[in-house]
């Protein structure tokens, strides 16, 4: 656990948004499916998923609804909602026009100056 | 509609929170058990699976708090969470609970009463249009007086260049007959540009005005007050026009007065305005013309705009050196102030200013004591809760939550102490609205509280509770969880000085200055009462009428009166009967400036001294109990066709003639000129209040002095009442048109004394909530001390510590700060005494006064240490050793 990354802090709702913009989770699979689609290089603190859970639901990001598990458990499933779906495609646009910039910053040497 | 979304959210939220939480409760759960399956899974059996899955996961409450949180409205419910707590600990330390509440109902309640009265009394302004430029004239004299003559408020009226008009006026009681039984009313003689001076609308028919006034008596009409119309004409609207008779003289009702308008002093109903160019029907003289006779009560109106006051003085004063010049017999020195009329003035208006504010000052000193108070309180419960506190910071909760919830505490004590004080200010202030404090005069104070008063209550509620509150913010933020839960609670231990003995020697302080403060006020007003008055109201009736009230006018008026002196004195149980026009200790005196027999140029300048002057029957020093020193009581055959006389005081014996032995048979001089004769010496008195020094008077006999003014001073032992009745039927009998008073003269003098006592009596109950303050403050102190030592002083029992060493461990510091602080109170109150020594003539120096405060003081000290030191001596060290 010792390689994983700290989650840049407002990453999380990122990663939520598009773990859940792959198909409706509940809350242990929304989890299971970051570590998935990132190769478990980030590190979330389980706990730490649910205050942003319930903070993109009350942005109407996410609708949530109970549902059955795979294991056959009562779980609460969220998807996204329309407005979800397009801040994703806003803030992914964003984020990578970020990762571009600091990527290039980082990238300059000495005699490109 | 996004707003009212939101709302419903937080509504909902709000009230179906049991069910969010559940239904997060079983979320967190189905995680949980999701994690523990993988884990089983991955070969865990069930139990670890789920431990592990619980250990993963986190601090739960936390999440769940997050939430919370993120859901929104988390601001309130956690205040009603904080609120709920709160509660539930107030519920558990009920003795505590009660301490702060009542502590700060009693101090928040003193500051809603001092503040309503201040507000009724100072802020207040008075109940006319643009009261801000209105101002009444004051006469610079031997002491300030606003009262004029009435040609020098014509002089002044016409040649000032500062005001817009100047109204005058002066208050009397008279004779009004509606035909049915005649009543004493209290009217207003006012100058016929009163209202308009005023600049007030009736609300009834109209009011007279300047156009109205052609000379003597040529304006026989009356303004009722609203209020008057109201209690005595019912609202009857047809009251316009009717002729009645004032002073059995035909006078027609102009009009109504607008509602709460009852003349220009606060404190004083006047009920009828009548135009001042009918004195001579009122009061049976005719003074308009005398420049030398100031009864134009107070001359007021507003300054022209852009005319400051300053100005407006120097322009009067320059009125007054052409007056002096012109005048110089009847004007002495002339100079001016302005100051605000609806006070009589600086003369009441000053010293009442000054009390009210002290008063505020002291009120709100009461109140940071209190804060102060409770702030250690809290401090202390704050620290006995520190491994409470520490447990929640341990267990994740944020500081900034647990401040929050000790200042709900607080909060919540300071609303609860705030509603019971505002509800008992409340109460009791109503009642001073409908109080009459002397019940001869029609003086009443509205106190009502207003908004101001109420907005100022939460204010202060709401301060102190933040203020007291934030007292162990620091103690909070400086917990270490783990050193604490390690340890248990440590000693302190460190500094010797801490914030919390400045507090409690600040507090003892203050309550030293009130309790020497109102020793000094209490036994000033004890020893002015046992003072020589020169006169001893025991066992005495006063009749109080004024003879012009029924129409009696020159030569009848002695008569009446000797014919009411017989009719009172053949009363059976009456000893002695005399008349005065003027009695000691009344609510206005008359002095007049004497002369040496030698003067011959009588301008004031030249007086040798001012003189009360009082006009008395034969009897009156034997009813009023004035002992006669040398000479001769006046008598009956000293008429008009004899020879001037008079009797002195010693007082004026000394200060004119040097000595009694001098006085007797010698001469002085009045202000016209009129020698006149001593004939006998009397005894010094009071005569303005109780606290003034000697003053020379002067008792003239009725026969020569004439006045219509009538106190009949009767002497018995009988039952008053009975007494009462018979007098009433001897004076009917004589005249049943005359209205007149009677009550005991002790009852008579209540209202002298009233200023005295109030202020005695507001200083007694700041002093005792004082004392209140500083038993909680050095109990809570006290007790704190030793229940944080408890171990140390079981081990020196343990050790074969002797008691009272036990309790100069467990209360020496205690003690230390009880006899520094009250040191330092002790001297302040000596210094706040001189303040009071102007109104009680007693100084805080007086060994009786400190006496009394040191041993309070110490009762104090005793009284709040008894139970902390009992619980001291009692402590057995072997249950505690084996507990600890």
């Amino acid at each position: 656990m010792a390689d994983q990354a700290q989650l840049l802090p407002g990453t999380l709702d990122l990663l939520i948004l598009k773990a859940v913009s792959l198909g409706p989770l509940h809350g242990y699979g929304v989890l299971l499916r970051i570590g998935q689609i990132s190769g478990r290089a980030l590190l979330i603190e389980q706990g730490a998923l649910y205050p942003a859970l319930f903070r993109l639901v009350r942005q109407g990001l996410l609708k949530a609804s109970w549902g059955t598990s795979e294991n056959n458990r009562r779980a609460k499933f969220y998807e996204l909602t329309l407005a979800g779906r397009k801040r994703l495609l806003e803030e992914v646009e964003g984020w990578n026009r970020l990762a571009a910039a600091i990527g290039s910053a980082l990238a300059t040497r000495p005699e490109e100056v | 509609m996004k707003v009212l979304a939101y709302f419903r959210s937080l509504a909902s939220k709000f009230f179906h929170r049991s069910q969010i939480a559940d239904e997060m409760e079983e979320e967190l759960r189905s995680h949980i058990e999701h994690r523990a399956d993988d884990l089983q899974r991955a070969g865990m059996n069930r139990a670890d699976a789920e431990r592990q899955a619980r250990i993963e996961f986190g601090g739960q409450e936390r999440f769940k708090e997050e939430c919370h949180e993120a859901l929104g409205g988390n601001f309130i419910e956690s205040f009603i969470n904080d609120a709920r707590y709160a509660l539930r600990m107030l519920r558990k330390s009920p003795g505590f609970t009660l301490t702060a509440v009542v502590t700060l109902a009693l101090a928040i309640g003193a500051n809603a009463v001092v503040f309503a009265v201040l507000n009724a009394l100072i802020l207040r302004p008075l109940n006319v249009p643009q009261p801000e430029s209105l101002w009444a004239i004051e006469r610079k004299a031997s002491f300030v007086d606003p009262s004029q003559s009435y040609p020098d408020y014509l002089d002044i009226r016409e040649r000032n260049r500062s005001f817009e008009d100047l109204a005058g006026y002066t208050a009397d009681e008279a004779g009004l007959d509606t035909g049915q039984n005649p009543s004493a009313a209290w009217i207003a003689m006012a100058t016929g540009n009163y209202f308009d001076v005023l600049r007030l609308q009736p609300y009834l028919g109209r009011f007279f005005h300047a156009s109205d006034e052609h000379g003597p008596n040529s304006a026989p009409y009356i303004v009722l007050s609203y209020a008057y119309w109201h209690s005595h004409f019912q609202d009857d609207r047809g009251v316009v026009g009717r002729v009645v008779q004032l002073n059995k003289h035909p006078y027609t009702i102009l009009g109504v007065g607008p509602p709460g308008f009852h003349g220009t002093l606060l404190f004083f109903d006047i009920g009828l305005f009548v135009p001042i160019v009918n004195q001579e029907q009122i009061q049976g003289t005719n003074e308009l013309n005398a420049r030398d006779s100031r009864w134009v009560f107070m001359v007021m109106g507003h300054l022209k705009p852009g005319v400051t006051p300053t100005q407006a003085v120097a322009d009067l004063n320059s009125i007054g050196s052409y007056l002096e010049k012109t005048y110089p017999k009847e004007d002495g020195k002339m100079e001016f102030l302005l100051a605000r009329p609806s006070l009589y003035g600086d003369y009441l208006g000053r010293p009442l200013k000054a009390f009210m504010t002290a008063l505020m000052v002291l009120a709100g000193l009461i109140l940071l004591a209190a804060c102060a108070n409770l702030g250690s309180l809290f401090a202390a419960r704050a620290a006995d809760r520190s491994r409470e506190v520490a447990l929640r910071l341990a267990l994740g909760s944020t500081r900034r939550r647990i401040l929050r919830q000790l200042f709900t505490e607080a909060v919540l004590i300071s609303l609860l102490g705030g509603a019971v004080g505002l509800w008992g200010s409340v109460v009791l202030l109503r009642g001073m609205s409908v109080w009459r404090p002397v019940p001869r005069f029609p003086m009443q104070l509205e106190v009502n509280p207003d908004a101001k008063v109420y907005v100022v209550a939460v204010l202060l509620t709401l301060a102190s509770g933040f203020l007291f509150g934030a007292v162990p913010v620091k103690q909070v933020l400086q917990t270490n969880p783990y050193e604490v839960v390690k340890a248990g609670s440590a000693a302190a231990t460190g500094r010797r000085i801490t914030a919390r003995d400045v507090l409690l020697v600040l507090q003892i302080t203050i309550c030293g200055v009130l309790v020497t403060s109102s020793f000094v006020a209490v036994r000033g007003l004890a020893r002015a009462m046992r003072s020589n008055l020169g006169f001893e109201p025991q066992n005495a009736m006063v009749l109080d009428t004024q003879l012009s009230m029924a129409g009696y006018r020159g030569d009848k008026v002695p008569v009446m009166q000797k014919r009411m002196i017989d009719a009172l004195a053949a009363i059976p149980g009456v000893q002695s009967v005399g008349l005065v026009d003027n009695p000691p200790l009344h609510e206005s005196w008359n002095p007049s400036n004497v002369f040496t027999d030698q003067t011959t140029d009588l301008r004031p300048a030249n007086a040798a001294s001012e003189a009360i002057q009082c006009n008395i029957s034969p009897g009156y020093f034997q009813a009023a109990g004035t002992a006669l020193l040398a000479g001769r009581d006046l008598t009956w055959h000293d008429d008009k066709r004899s020879p001037r006389v008079a009797v002195i005081n010693q007082e004026f014996a000394r200060r004119i003639f040097g000595s009694v032995a001098h006085a007797l048979g010698g001469y002085f001089k009045l202000p016209d000129g009129t020698r006149i004769q001593v004939v006998g010496v009397v005894q010094d008195g009071k005569y303005t209040s109780v606290a003034e020094i000697p003053h020379p008077a002067m008792f003239l006999p009725i026969l020569q002095a004439p006045s219509s003014q009538t106190f009949l001073i009767v002497r018995s032992q009988r039952d008053p009442q009975q007494l009462a009745a018979a007098m009433k039927s001897a004076v009917r009998k004589l005249d049943p048109g005359l209205p007149f008073y009677i009550q005991t003269w002790n009852k008579k003098l209540d209202s002298i004394l009233f200023g005295p006592r109030a202020a005695a009596f507001s200083l007694g109950v700041l002093g005792v909530m004082g004392a209140m303050l500083s038993i909680t403050g050095i109990f809570g102190m006290a007790a704190y001390s030793v229940s944080k030592r408890m171990k140390e002083l079981g081990i020196r029992i343990a050790l074969g510590a002797r008691r009272e060493e036990v309790l100069r461990t467990a209360l020496g510091r205690a003690f230390q700060l009880l006899a520094f602080g009250s040191a330092a109170g002790l001297l302040l109150g000596i210094l706040a005494g001189r303040v009071l020594a102007s109104m009680y003539r007693e100084s805080a120096g007086n060994p009786l006064v400190l006496g009394g405060a040191l041993l309070t003081m110490l009762l104090i000290g005793l009284v709040a240490t008894w139970i902390p030191a009992h619980r001291a001596l009692s402590i057995d060290p072997l249950i505690l050793l084996r507990e600890e």
